[in-house]
């Protein structure tokens, strides 16, 4: 590999690190969420440090250059991370509506305890 | 959870603050014993406000979640207070409030857990055959196409899986309040789930009017993705052991 390219891919994988964790540190990304993206940081470092590997590689894939091999996972990395995603999404939209379906009995809960609190002339209606 | 009481009445509605208060009205002249809930699923109208004015009790959603999940929130909302029987029907005013009687009676007689009101079964009475039922052929089309798929997955005649207007008892309860539920487009295959759970279903015929001034929800993209998730969802239940 040229020194170049080395650089620039020492470069790359360092700062995707560097970033991963500034953002887990700012809570801003969680543990949960961040290890996929640590693992692609590590891979490219890896990759770069260890050229062979990465010829091993295109040869296992049965791909004529290492940078085809590097497509081939990058392509493969966003499928799957997108599918992860999807994962967490619908996880999400199960607990919305689990939440928004407590709230909405709490809620008549709450009314119905206030109407046989309060006296008649105050009211309980929610406000419109 | 609350000790047992007769049968409740589950209205999800969405932006129906005309018609909502006729309807609860509607089931208030037919089963003067029923609890009303309505399920307010995040109207930008008063709906609200009418479903309570007309002495009905409110389930509010914050957000607008969907028909699937506004039905859930009343089967919870069932379960905690222990009704016996529930009927549900839509806020549109499309479902006849006077066969609410109907749809009860095999509930309440032990005869089935499950009951579907039909608009295309076929009685002795001349206003309940199909053909009156108003909608646009494609619809039917594929009100009849699932129909018969449901039919020939659980090897009973159903007429119409995709009506909304349905009675079921506590054990069914139990069963569509929990995350078995698919609450994005419940339908069709409710049917199949239940059946495969053992629960005995029945079909009554039922008259429902055409639902006027509203966006369906099957109108737009829906009813792709409304064929895909359903083929889907049939597909994942019949995997399932």
């Amino acid at each position: 590999m040229p020194i170049r390219n080395k650089v620039v891919a020492l470069v790359v994988g360092l700062w995707m690190l560097f970033l991963i964790i500034e953002l887990v540190r700012r809570r801003k990304l969680r543990e949960e969420y961040s290890w996929l993206w640590l693992m692609t940081g590590s891979g490219i470092l890896l990759l770069t440090l260890w050229f062979d590997l990465l010829k091993w590689m295109t040869h296992l894939v049965g791909a004529i250059s290492p940078s085809s091999t590097i497509f081939l996972f990058a392509f493969l990395f966003l499928i799957f991370i997108s599918l992860h995603f999807s994962v967490a999404i619908s996880k999400l939209t199960d607990r919305n509506k689990e939440l928004a379906q407590q709230y909405a009995l709490l809620e008549l809960e709450v009314q119905e305890l206030k109407k046989r609190s309060l006296p008649p002339e105050e009211g309980v209606l929610p406000k419109k | 959870m609350e000790k047992k009481q007769e049968v409740l009445v589950i209205i999800p509605a969405y932006n129906e603050e005309k018609r909502i208060a006729s309807v609860i009205r509607g089931v208030r002249d037919r089963v003067p014993q029923a609890e009303v809930v309505i399920v307010d699923d995040g109207s930008h109208d008063k709906t609200r406000w009418a479903a309570i004015e007309a002495g009905a009790k409110v389930l509010s959603h914050p957000i607008n979640l969907g028909y699937g999940a506004a039905l859930q929130t009343g089967y919870k909302f069932a379960l905690d207070k222990g009704f016996e029987s529930i009927v549900q029907m839509d806020g549109d005013g499309q479902h006849d409030p006077s066969f609410l009687p109907i749809l009860l009676e095999g509930i309440q007689r032990r005869e089935a857990d499950y009951v579907i009101g039909s608009r295309f079964l076929k009685t002795g009475s001349a206003i309940l055959a199909g053909e009156i039922y108003p909608a646009p052929f494609i619809r039917k089309l594929g009100m009849r196409f699932f129909a018969t798929i449901t039919s020939l997955i659980i090897r009973q005649k159903i007429t119409d899986s995709t009506s909304g207007y349905q009675a079921m008892n506590h054990r069914v309860l139990e069963w569509v309040s929990s995350d078995q539920f698919p609450w994005d487009y419940p339908d069709a295959d409710v049917i199949i789930m239940l059946h495969r759970a053992g629960f005995h279903i029945r079909e009554v015929p039922v008259r429902m009017f055409p639902s006027e001034n509203k966006k369906s929800m099957h109108s737009g993209w829906k009813p792709i993705y409304y064929i895909f998730k359903m083929f889907l969802s049939i597909l994942v239940t019949l995997m399932r052991k």
